[in-house]
C-alpha cells in the first residue's frame, strides 16, 4: 500500500521531535564557544577537556564495570526466569513470580531504589560498587526475561523433542539445541540490560556509597550546574557507543537470519 | 509419549531453573517492599540510618509492635503540600497520557500502513531513542527551551518574536509535559504498533466495500481492535510518569508538585527516612490498580 500524505507528515513530524534534539546536542559538542546558542566555529575542545576531567573519566569506569556485571548477571538470571515462565505452565507461586517480572518493569524508580537501599542498611551491607550492581541486576533481570520469553514463546520444540528421542540428556539438549537457538534474543537482552545500568540514575543514586560514583549521577550534578558543552561531548560519546552498537546487533541478526533461510532452503532441496 | 517427558520431570535439579530466579526476586524485589512498609511505621532518629531499628530481634514480639506507628501516615496527611504533590503527580500523569496517545497513535498507525520493506527501519528508528540515554534526552531540552536557548533564537531569527522577548517555557509544567511526552513516546508507540500491525486489513475492506466512509471504520474496526495496544501503552506510560524524578526536576519550576521530586527530597534533602517511606508506601497504593491492570495484560499476551 502507497502511504498516504497524512501517513507521511505525521512520521516526519514525529522523528523530527524525536531526533531534532539529539542532533543538536551533538553538533553543539562541537562548538568551540562555550554559550550554547552562538556557534563559534568547529573545534574538538570540550573532548580534549572531557577527557582531562579524571572525576568523569573515573566515573565512566565504574559505570562501564557496574553495566557489564550487572548485565551479564541480569541475563542469565532474566533467562531463567523466562525459561520459568515458559516451560513450567504450574507451580505454586506461579502468579506472584509473574507479577515480580512484570511489576519492575513499570515501577517508579524513587521506589525501587528507595526500597533495595532500605533493603541494604536493613542487612547491614555497606553501600558501593556491589550494592548498586545488585539493584541494577534485578530490574534489568526482568527485561530480559520478557524479551526471551517471546523469544521462547515462537520456538519449536520438536527440535529438542528430536534431540531427547534420539538420548540427548536433557541438561546437553538445553546447552547444544535451545541455547543457540535463543542466542539472538539473550543477546538483545543483555544490550538492553547494559544501556539500561548504563543509563540509570535515581536507583543508583539510591543504593551507591562512597567511591562508586557513577556517570549518569556525575552527569546529573554537573547538570545542576547548567549547560556545559563538555556534557555534550560525553552525551555524544554515548549517543555514538550506543548507536553503534544497535546497528551491529540489527545487522548481524539479519544476517543470522539470512543463513537460516539459506540453510532451510539448503535441507528442503537435500531432501528432495 | 509419557515415557518420553518422563526422565525430564523426574529431574529435581530441573527446578533449580525456577528457584533462582524466585528466590533472588524475593529476597531483592518483594522483601524490600516490607522493609520499606515497617520503616514508614518507625520514628525518625538522628543516627545511622536515621530511623529507629525496627528489626529489634524476635524474642519480643509486643514491644515491636508498640513501637510502631502511623505518625508518619498523619504527617503527610496534615500538611498539604503532600496531599497536593500527589494530585498533581496524577494530574500530570493523566494529561501526559493523553497527549502520548494523541501523538503516539497516528504515528503508531502511520507505521502500520507503511510498506512492509520499510517497516523495520521505522521500528529501529523509534527504538534507537530509546537506547540513548534519558538523563541525555532531557538534558538537550534544557538547552532548546532556556530562555536564552534556541527555540528563542530560531523563533527570533524567523521574527515570530521580537529580538528582546523569550521564551518562557522552561521551569513550569510545559516544559514537563514535553519532556515526559518526549522521553516516554516509544513506550506509547511500541505497544500501540504492535496491535496496529497485526490487524486483518480484509476486514476494513469489507467496510468500505459496504460503503462505510474511513473514519467511521476507523472508530468502528481499527480503534476497537487496537484497544489492548492502547492499554498496554497508557499503563506503561502512566504509572512510570507518576513517580518520576529526573523531568519535574531538570525542566519544572518550584510550582511543579512532583511526588517522585517530594521523595527524593524526603530523602536526601532533609534526611527523613521513615517520612520517604511512607510516601513511597502511598504512591504504590495509588499506582496498585494501573499495575494490576497492566499484568493482566500482559499476562494475556503471554
Amino acid at each position: 500500500m502507497k502511504p498516504s500524505r497524512f501517513d507521511s507528515t505525521v512520521l516526519t513530524l514525529c522523528f523530527a521531535f524525536l531526533y531534532i534534539p539529539i542532533i543538536i546536542l551533538i553538533v553543539y559538542s562541537f562548538n568551540a564557544s562555550k554559550l550554547v546558542t552562538v556557534w563559534g566555529g568547529f573545534s574538538l575542545e570540550w573532548y580534549r577537556v572531557m577527557w582531562s576531567n579524571q572525576g568523569l573519566m573515573d566515573a565512566a569506569w565504574v559505570t562501564a564495570r557496574v553495566g557489564m556485571l550487572s548485565a551479564t548477571l541480569g541475563t542469565i538470571l532474566g533467562t531463567l526466569a523466562a525459561l520459568t515462565l515458559v516451560r513450567f505452565p504450574r507451580f505454586p507461586g506461579r502468579i506472584p513470580f509473574t507479577g515480580m517480572i512484570y511489576a519492575p518493569l513499570v515501577m517508579p524508580e524513587v521506589i525501587t531504589g528507595l526500597s533495595m537501599l532500605l533493603l541494604f542498611v536493613a542487612m547491614n551491607i555497606d553501600r558501593g560498587f556491589w550494592t548498586v550492581t545488585i539493584a541494577h541486576t534485578t530490574f534489568t533481570m526482568c527485561y530480559v526475561a520478557v524479551i526471551v520469553q517471546s523469544r521462547l514463546l515462537t520456538f519449536d520444540r520438536s527440535l529438542e523433542e528430536a534431540a531427547m528421542d534420539l538420548g540427548c540428556p536433557p541438561v546437553k539438549t538445553f546447552f547444544r539445541i535451545t541455547l543457540p537457538l535463543i542466542a539472538p534474543a539473550i543477546i538483545s537482552g543483555w544490550m538492553l540490560a547494559f544501556t539500561l545500568s548504563l543509563d540509570d540514575l535515581v536507583i543508583a543514586s539510591f543504593t551507591t556509597g562512597p567511591g562508586a560514583t557513577t556517570l549518569p549521577i556525575k552527569i546529573y550534578s554537573q547538570v545542576r550546574l547548567g549547560v556545559t558543552p563538555e556534557i555534550n561531548a560525553i552525551c555524544t560519546i554515548l549517543i555514538g557507543l550506543v548507536t553503534i552498537g544497535v546497528i551491529c546487533a540489527a545487522i548481524s541478526s539479519k544476517r543470522t537470519e539470512l543463513r537460516r533461510i539459506r540453510d532451510e532452503h539448503d535441507a528442503i532441496r537435500a531432501a528432495i | 509419549m509419557a515415557e518420553i517427558a518422563a526422565p525430564t520431570h523426574r529431574n529435581p535439579a530441573r527446578w533449580l531453573v525456577v528457584a533462582i530466579p524466585y528466590i533472588w526476586l524475593v529476597l531483592f524485589f518483594a522483601a524490600p517492599f516490607f522493609i520499606i512498609l515497617k520503616i514508614s511505621l518507625s520514628d525518625t532518629a538522628i543516627a545511622m540510618p536515621p530511623y529507629t531499628p525496627v528489626f529489634v530481634g524476635f524474642g519480643d514480639i509486643s514491644s515491636f509492635f508498640a513501637g510502631l506507628d502511623l505518625d508518619n501516615y498523619s504527617f503527610l496527611t496534615e500538611d498539604p503540600l503532600y496531599l497536593d504533590a500527589y494530585l498533581s503527580s496524577l494530574r500530570i500523569a493523566f494529561i501526559s497520557t493523553l497527549l502520548l496517545l494523541l501523538i503516539g497513535y497516528p504515528m503508531a498507525l502511520a507505521m502500520a500502513r507503511a510498506p512492509s520493506t520499510i517497516r523495520p527501519t521505522l521500528m529501529m528508528l523509534v527504538i534507537l531513542p530509546f537506547w540513548t540515554s534519558f538523563l541525555i534526552r532531557v538534558y538537550a531540552w534544557i538547552g532548546i527551551l532556556k530562555p536564552e536557548g534556541l527555540l528563542t533564537l530560531l523563533l527570533q531569527t524567523l521574527h515570530i518574536l521580537g529580538p528582546d522577548d523569550q521564551v518562557q517555557i522552561y521551569r513550569t509544567d510545559w516544559a514537563v509535559f514535553i519532556g515526559i511526552v518526549y522521553s516516554y513516546l516509544p513506550f506509547m508507540v511500541l505497544p500501540l504498533y504492535a496491535a496496529l500491525e497485526k490487524m486483518d486489513g480484509t476486514l476494513l475492506e469489507a467496510a468500505s466495500d459496504l460503503g462505510c466512509p474511513p473514519w467511521k471504520a476507523f472508530w468502528r474496526i481499527t480503534f476497537p481492535l487496537s484497544l489492548p495496544g492502547v492499554i498496554a501503552g497508557s499503563m506503561i506510560c502512566f504509572i512510570p510518569i507518576t513517580g518520576e524524578f529526573v523531568i519535574p526536576d531538570l525542566l519544572g519550576g518550584a510550582s511543579t508538585l512532583m511526588i517522585g521530586k517530594t521523595l527524593w527530597t524526603e530523602f536526601f534533602g532533609n534526611r527523613d527516612w521513615p517520612l520517604a517511606s511512607a510516601v513511597a508506601v502511598l504512591l504504590l497504593l495509588a499506582l496498585v490498580v494501573p499495575i494490576v491492570i497492566f499484568q493482566n495484560q500482559q499476562r494475556k499476551v503471554s
